[in-house]
C-alpha cells in the first residue's frame, strides 16, 4: 500500500530535517545524492524470466522459507492464502500443517467472543502487525510495504527486489551522504536512503536442500517467491500464450492463402 | 426503405423475415455482398474493422469483469486482485481488457492517420469523419474512467489531476469538479460514478459507431487514389473480398495483441497502479496512460491552466473543422507531394509530443553553457561593496575568473560547482514541448489551408480501373 512510498517519504522528511547550513557545505542534498549514487537494478536471469520461463519449485520453497524466517518479521503478504502454496510444490497435508503453525482471529463465537484458532489452508497468511499504526510504531514511523505485489509495483520489479536486498547493503554509505538515525544507505532505493536495515546476512537461514545460503542466493530465492506471489497465474499465462500463438500462426497462414485465392480473379 | 419492400432472398424463412424486418438486407448492404467497395484498398483500410473488433473485445471482456469487480474505494483494488487470483481465467480477462484499451487506441490512431493521409475527411465524407472524432472523444473519456477503476495510485492521482483541470472553467469550474467528484475530493462517490459511466459510455460509442458505418455507406469508402468510384468496373463486393482480407488482418492483429496479453501484460501499464490508492502519498511522477501523452503534453505546454485545457481540447476540436480547413481539392497524399512531406513531419511531431508527455519538463536536452550574469550576481551578494561593484560592472565570461571571485567571497569549490550547475542554460523538455505544440496547431491552422493554394498536385488517374499513369508522366508540372 502507501507503504513503500511513505517509507520513501519518511526518508525524505528525515533528511530534510537536518540542519540546513551543515547540509549545504558538507553533505549532498537528497536530490544530489540520488543523482550521484542511485543505481538502476542489475539484470538477473531468473528461471521464470522469458516467454518460456517457469518457476523452479525448489527455489520457490527456499524463497518462501526466507520470507517466513526473515521478511515476515515486518512485511505482510496479505493477498496470499495458504491454500495457494500447493502451487509452489507443497502437498495439501504439508499446507495444512504449515497453516496450523499460525494463529488467526476468528469469531464471534456463540457467546459473542472473538477467539484465536490455528489457521486453515483457506486463511490468508497473517500479517505481522494488527494495523498500519502499530506497524509504524514498531518501525520508527516507517511502514514496511505489503509484499504481495511488490515485484509488479516497482519498475523492473524482480531485478529491483533482488538488487535491493541482495546487493545494495554491501556498499558503505559515501562520505557526502548524510545518513540519519533509522536510515540506511542503499543505492538501489530511489532516494538511496531507506528505513529498512540490512535484512539478509550470510547463512541467515538453513536451507533443507543444502543450497549455500549466501546473501545473493537468498535474495534471488525470495525474489522468485515474491514474483510467484505477485502473479500466481504466470505459468498458466505463458503456457496458454504458446498455444494461442501457435493457433494464430496457423490462422494467419490459412487466412492469407484464402485471401489470395479469393482475390485471384480481381484485375488490378 | 420503401414500405412495400419485397425481399429477394431465395430461402423462404429468410425471405419472410427480411420482408417484414430487412435486417438481412441491412447487413448485406453494410458489410456484405451487396456493398460495392473500391477494389484498390490497401492494408491501411483494415484498421476500420479492427477498431470494430477492439470494441467488441472490450465490451465482452468488460461485462465479464463487471461481474467480479466491486466499485468501492475500500474494496476495488482487492476485487481486482481477486479477479487475478481467484476467478477462473480472471487474469486472462483482465489482461485482455487492460491491453485491449491500449490496442483500441493503437488501431484508432492508425485509422485516423490513414484518414489524414488519404484525405478521407473531405467532401462528401465530412460527417463520417466528425462522427469518428466523436468516437475518439468518447473513447478517451471511457478509457480515462476505466483506468480509475482498479483504484491504484495512478488511478487515484490521475483522476485527481484530470478532474482538477475542470476547475479552470470560469465561474462554474468548482461546481463541475464537485459534481465529478460527488464530494470535495476524489473518493468513493467518484469511483462509483466513474464505474457507472464506464459501463454507460461504451453503449454510446456503439451507437456512434453504427452512425459512423451508416455515414460510410452513403458515399462508400475512400480509396488510396482518393478519386471517386466511376462505375461497377471500379468496385468489388465487400463480401467475400474484404471480409477475407479483414480475417487475415484480424489474425495478424490478434497475434501482436496476444503477444502483449500473454507475454508482457504489464508493459503498457504503470507499476504504481499495483500500489493501492493512497490520498496521503503523491507518486513522485504522475503520468497518464500512453495514449493520452500527446494531449497531456499539449496541456503542459501552456503556462496558464485554463488556456492549457483549452489547447488540449482544441487539439482534438481542430479535427472537427479539418474538412473546412483543407482547401485542396485533391484527397490522396499520393498526388500531393508537399502535403505528403508535411504529413510525415506531423507524425514525427505527434510522437515527439507523446515523448514529451512522459518526460520531466525540466530535463535538459541541449546545453547552452551557463548564465554568467546570474552566477556573478550570486557571488557578488557575498562580496564586500567595492569588489561587488567591480564584479558586476564587468561580468567575466570565463568560469575560471568567476571562480577566483567565488574563492574571494569565501565559497567552497563544491558550493561554486553547485551554483554553476544551478545556472546552466539549456533547451529543456518544456521548450521542445512548446515548440511541438505550436507546430501541431500550425500544421492544421496554417499549413493545411495554405497548401491547398500553393501546392502543385500531380495529375490524377482517369479511374480506379486505369489508375497507373506511366511513371515518367508523373511529375507533370
Amino acid at each position: 500500500m502507501k507503504k513503500a512510498l511513505l517509507s520513501g517519504f519518511a526518508a525524505l522528511t528525515l533528511l530534510g530535517a537536518a540542519p540546513a547550513a551543515m547540509a549545504e557545505e558538507e553533505y549532498l542534498t537528497s536530490e544530489e545524492a540520488t543523482e550521484k549514487y542511485h543505481k538502476y537494478p542489475e539484470h538477473f536471469s531468473f528461471p521464470q524470466s522469458g516467454i518460456m520461463g517457469t518457476f523452479d519449485r525448489a527455489q520457490l520453497q527456499r524463497g518462501f522459507q526466507v520470507y517466513r524466517e526473515v521478511c515476515s518479521a515486518c512485511h505482510s503478504l496479505e493477498r496470499v492464502a495458504f491454500r495457494t502454496l500447493t502451487q509452489i510444490g507443497y502437498s495439501e497435508e504439508e499446507v495444512k500443517a504449515l497453516a496450523a503453525e499460525y494463529e488467526v482471529q476468528d469469531g464471534p463465537d456463540d457467546d459473542g467472543e472473538m477467539y484465536y484458532r490455528p489457521a486453515k489452508p483457506s486463511d490468508y497468511i497473517p500479517s505481522p502487525y494488527e494495523n498500519e499504526q502499530q506497524s509504524r510504531a514498531s518501525n520508527g514511523g516507517a511502514y514496511p510495504p505489503d509484499l504481495s505485489l511488490i515485484t509488479k509495483a516497482r519498475p523492473h520489479g524482480p531485478d529491483y527486489v533482488a538488487s535491493l536486498v541482495g546487493l545494495g547493503y554491501t556498499d558503505e554509505a559515501p562520505e557526502d551522504v548524510q545518513v540519519s538515525d533509522g536510515q540506511y544507505y542503499n543505492p538501489y532505493f530511489h532516494t538511496v536512503l531507506l528505513a529498512m536495515a540490512q535484512p539478509l546476512y550470510e547463512e541467515q537461514v538453513e536451507y533443507a536442500d543444502g543450497t549455500p545460503a549466501t546473501i545473493e542466493q537468498m535474495a534471488q530465492d525470495v525474489t522468485t517467491f515474491l514474483t510467484w506471489a505477485a502473479e500466481p497465474s504466470m505459468e498458466a499465462r505463458k503456457r496458454t500464450g504458446i498455444g494461442v500463438m501457435i493457433f494464430l500462426a496457423i490462422l494467419i497462414v490459412v487466412s492469407y492463402v484464402s485471401y489470395k485465392k479469393v482475390w485471384e480473379d480481381v484485375k488490378k | 426503405m420503401a414500405h412495400n419492400y419485397q425481399s429477394k432472398y431465395q430461402n423462404p424463412v429468410i425471405n419472410w423475415i427480411d420482408t417484414r424486418l430487412p435486417i438481412f438486407w441491412l447487413v448485406d448492404t453494410a458489410v456484405g455482398a451487396g456493398h460495392p467497395t473500391p477494389k484498390n484498398l490497401n492494408y491501411w483500410w483494415n484498421f476500420g474493422s479492427l477498431a470494430g473488433l477492439c470494441l467488441v473485445i472490450q465490451l465482452i471482456s468488460g461485462f465479464v469483469l463487471a461481474m467480479h469487480y466491486t466499485p468501492h474505494a475500500d474494496m476495488a483494488f482487492a476485487s481486482v486482485e481477486h479477479i487475478m487470483r481467484d476467478v477462473n481465467y480472471g487474469w486472462r480477462i483482465r489482461y485482455i481488457h487492460a491491453n485491449g484499451a491500449s490496442f483500441f487506441f493503437v488501431v484508432v490512431f492508425i485509422h485516423i492517420f490513414r484518414g489524414l493521409y488519404y484525405g478521407s475527411y473531405k467532401a462528401p465524407r465530412e460527417l463520417l469523419w466528425m462522427l469518428g472524432v466523436t468516437i475518439l472523444l468518447l473513447m478517451m473519456a471511457t478509457a480515462f474512467m476505466g483506468y480509475v477503476l482498479p483504484w491504484g495510485q495512478m488511478s487515484f492521482w490521475g483522476a485527481t489531476v484530470i478532474t482538477n483541470l475542470f476547475s479552470a472553467v470560469p465561474f462554474v469550474g468548482d461546481s463541475i469538479v464537485t459534481l465529478l467528484w460527488g464530494g470535495f475530493s476524489v473518493d468513493n462517490p467518484t469511483l462509483a460514478r466513474f464505474f457507472s459511466l464506464h459501463y454507460l459510455l461504451p453503449f454510446v460509442i456503439t451507437g456512434t459507431v453504427i452512425l459512423h458505418v451508416w455515414a460510410l455507406n452513403m458515399p462508400g469508402s475512400n480509396n488510396p487514389s482518393g478519386i471517386d468510384v466511376k462505375g461497377p468496373q471500379d468496385t468489388i463486393p465487400f463480401h467475400p473480398y474484404y471480409t477475407i482480407k479483414d480475417v487475415f488482418g484480424i489474425a495478424v492483429f490478434l497475434a501482436v495483441f496476444c503477444a502483449f496479453v500473454f507475454f508482457m501484460p504489464n508493459a503498457l501499464g504503470h507499476p504504481d497502479n499495483y500500489i493501492p490508492a493512497d490520498p496521503l502519498a503523491t507518486p513522485s511522477h504522475i503520468v497518464p496512460e500512453w495514449y493520452f501523452l500527446p494531449f497531456y503534453a499539449i496541456l503542459r505546454a501552456v503556462p496558464d491552466k485554463l488556456l492549457g485545457v483549452v489547447a488540449m481540447f482544441a487539439s482534438i476540436g481542430v479535427l472537427f473543422v479539418l474538412p473546412w480547413l483543407d482547401t485542396s481539392p485533391v484527397r490522396s497524399a499520393t498526388f500531393r507531394p508537399l502535403y505528403k512531406k508535411f504529413f510525415w513531419i506531423f507524425i514525427v511531431v505527434c510522437f515527439g509530443l507523446g515523448w514529451c508527455g512522459q518526460a520531466d519538463t525540466d530535463m535538459p536536452l541541449i546545453p547552452f553553457g551557463e548564465d554568467e550574469q546570474a552566477i556573478a550576481e550570486n557571488i557578488a551578494a557575498r562580496l564586500p561593496a567595492d569588489s561587488r561593484a567591480e564584479l558586476l560592472a564587468n561580468v567575466p565570461g570565463d568560469l575560471k575568473v568567476l571562480e577566483t571571485y567565488a574563492t574571494r567571497a569565501g565559497m567552497s569549490e563544491a558550493a561554486f560547482e553547485r551554483l554553476v550547475e544551478k545556472e546552466k542554460v539549456t533547451f529543456d523538455v518544456l521548450h521542445l514541448n512548446r515548440l511541438l505544440t505550436a507546430y501541431y496547431f500550425f500544421h492544421f491552422l496554417v499549413l493545411i489551408p495554405l497548401l491547398g493554394w500553393f501546392e502543385k498536385t500531380r495529375p490524377l488517374p482517369e479511374s480506379l480501373s486505369s489508375p497507373v499513369l506511366s511513371p515518367s508522366a508523373m511529375p507533370a508540372e
